[in-house]
């Protein structure tokens, strides 16, 4: 069985025969996939390919069906406290409290992830999203795009080792969408494993160290980024999704 | 343990100063309570005096369903911009979510308790210092909102939570409100402990067991 190889080591991430159903409808049907340390995995896919489902499983989110997930070859569903220290989710969805101000926020989080001087790492990352002046602002008062830098500043306040990005740009101004890409370069702390779904096919291209196409709950295209130079990639996505039709 | 204990303060704090900020729950529960309270004040007229029985069950109906009001927004929050994904993503045993949320459901009907029942006892003449109540209300309320809590997580992923919460709890609660209506009748007559002890016997396992089962069972409510 796929399922019971043994971990390969140099995996950051691996996936194997991952399926999960909602009732009678199938959302992910046997997904195989590895990252390696610090790569970025780019998947693409229509909506209601199975995306979000495959994000919120890695992230603990969710339980599969069937298969397993393995994050620094740890299984998920063996230490899921242990592994949710290390990974850090964003989505279009903030996760703040509109009535706390950013800084309450971000204490409030900095204490469940047991952060240690916590008012440093707050104010190093809100310097970095560029928040320093509206840090004692609530959050419901902040535009689209500063709240979700200010979900930028909460994921990456643990300094998380897996980032998982489920269409980030959604709703961004164009400098929170700049904000992504310095997440992925940000090497202060060593180098993230990055997994980013988006429809954004001239973005994601690239941030991605690898490209792959969801479609109906199953990979139907993988590629590197270097393997996919001189390829029309658009053509590529329609013809595997059949959006082009 | 002691992390456990700092991350439960940390989501108790955020509830009680998002509550601070808002007014949303306490604010409505207060006065759905005083309405019900001056309505059933007017049909019962106490100038001739209701009973001890009437008033303990008038003030326990108050609570209750006002404090079904309450219970249905403190979840609806965190389910509002998917908040509860990220407590969920958190590296924190989930009971800790659990006993988070119970210690401000707590305190909320507490703070509640202590602002409506001085205003009940004066609506129905009787005496303003009752100790004994303040155990009653206690004991009652923390059997409520560990069952409520529970529930409130449970309803908060149905279409209709505001219905499916109320239908799921009552029942459950059922045991520990009649201890408690139970309990206030004589202590409202001034009757002695040993009228009583035995509701409070009864609200106190109420209590234990419940909050020992809902500390188990919480990760599977709020999973999927």
């Amino acid at each position: 069985m796929n399922a019971d190889k043994p971990v390969s080591p140099t995996r950051a991430i691996e996936v194997r025969g991952l399926e999960k159903s909602f009732g009678e409808h199938l959302a992910l049907c046997g997904i195989d996939l590895g990252v390696n340390p610090g790569e970025c995995l780019v998947i693409f896919g229509p909506n209601g390919a199975g995306k979000t489902t495959l994000l919120k499983i890695m992230s603990t989110l969710l339980k599969p069906s069937a298969g397993r997930v393995f994050l620094d070859g740890i299984d998920i569903r063996d230490k899921p406290t242990e592994i949710r220290r290390k990974l850090s989710l964003v989505s279009h969805q903030t996760f703040l409290y509109d009535d706390l101000t950013i800084f309450e926020n971000l204490k409030f989080y900095a204490k469940m992830y047991d952060i240690g001087d916590a008012d440093k790492r707050i104010r190093e990352v809100v310097a970095w999203a560029q928040l320093e002046s509206r840090v004692h602002d609530k959050v419901g008062t902040l535009s689209r795009g500063l709240q979700q830098r200010a979900s930028l500043a909460r994921a990456v306040l643990h300094n998380p080792s897996f980032l998982f990005l489920d269409e980030p740009e959604v709703g961004l101004d164009p400098h929170a969408s700049d904000m992504v890409r310095d997440v992925l370069s940000d090497n202060d702390y060593g180098s993230r494993t990055v997994v980013i779904t988006t429809h954004n096919l001239e973005r994601g291209l690239k941030l991605g160290d690898r490209i792959a196409i969801v479609h109906k709950g199953k990979i139907v295209y993988r590629v590197s980024g270097q393997e996919l130079a001189g390829l029309d990639f658009r053509e590529i996505y329609d013809r595997y999704t059949g959006t082009g039709r | 343990m002691n992390r456990a204990f700092t991350k439960i303060l940390a989501i108790f704090w955020k509830d009680l100063l998002n509550e601070f900020r808002t007014k949303e729950i306490i604010v409505s529960v207060l006065v759905f309570i005083l309405l019900v309270l001056v309505i059933f004040n007017f049909a019962f007229d106490t100038g001739t005096g209701a009973s001890d029985t009437v008033a303990s069950g008038i003030l326990w109906v108050a609570l209750t369903f006002g404090g079904v009001i309450g219970l249905n927004r403190t979840f609806a929050i965190e389910k509002e911009n998917s908040r509860l994904e990220g407590l969920m993503l958190c590296p924190v045993d989930r009971s800790v979510i659990y006993w988070g949320k119970l210690a401000g459901i707590f305190t909320f009907m507490l703070v509640i308790a202590v602002v409506i029942t001085p205003v009940f006892l004066a609506l129905f003449n009787l005496p303003i210092f009752l100790p004994r109540l303040a155990l009653i209300i206690i004991l009652a309320l923390l059997g409520f909102s560990a069952v409520g809590t529970l529930f409130s997580a449970l309803a908060v992923n149905t279409r209709s939570r505001d219905i499916m919460l109320p239908v799921l709890l009552l029942p459950v609660v059922v045991p520990v409100i009649v201890s408690a209506v139970k309990a206030t009748g004589p202590v409202l007559a001034g009757m002695p402990w040993g009228e009583i002890s035995t509701w409070l016997q009864i609200m106190v396992a109420f209590d234990i067991i419940y909050l020992v089962i809902a500390t188990l069972v919480f990760e599977y409510v709020i999973e999927e």
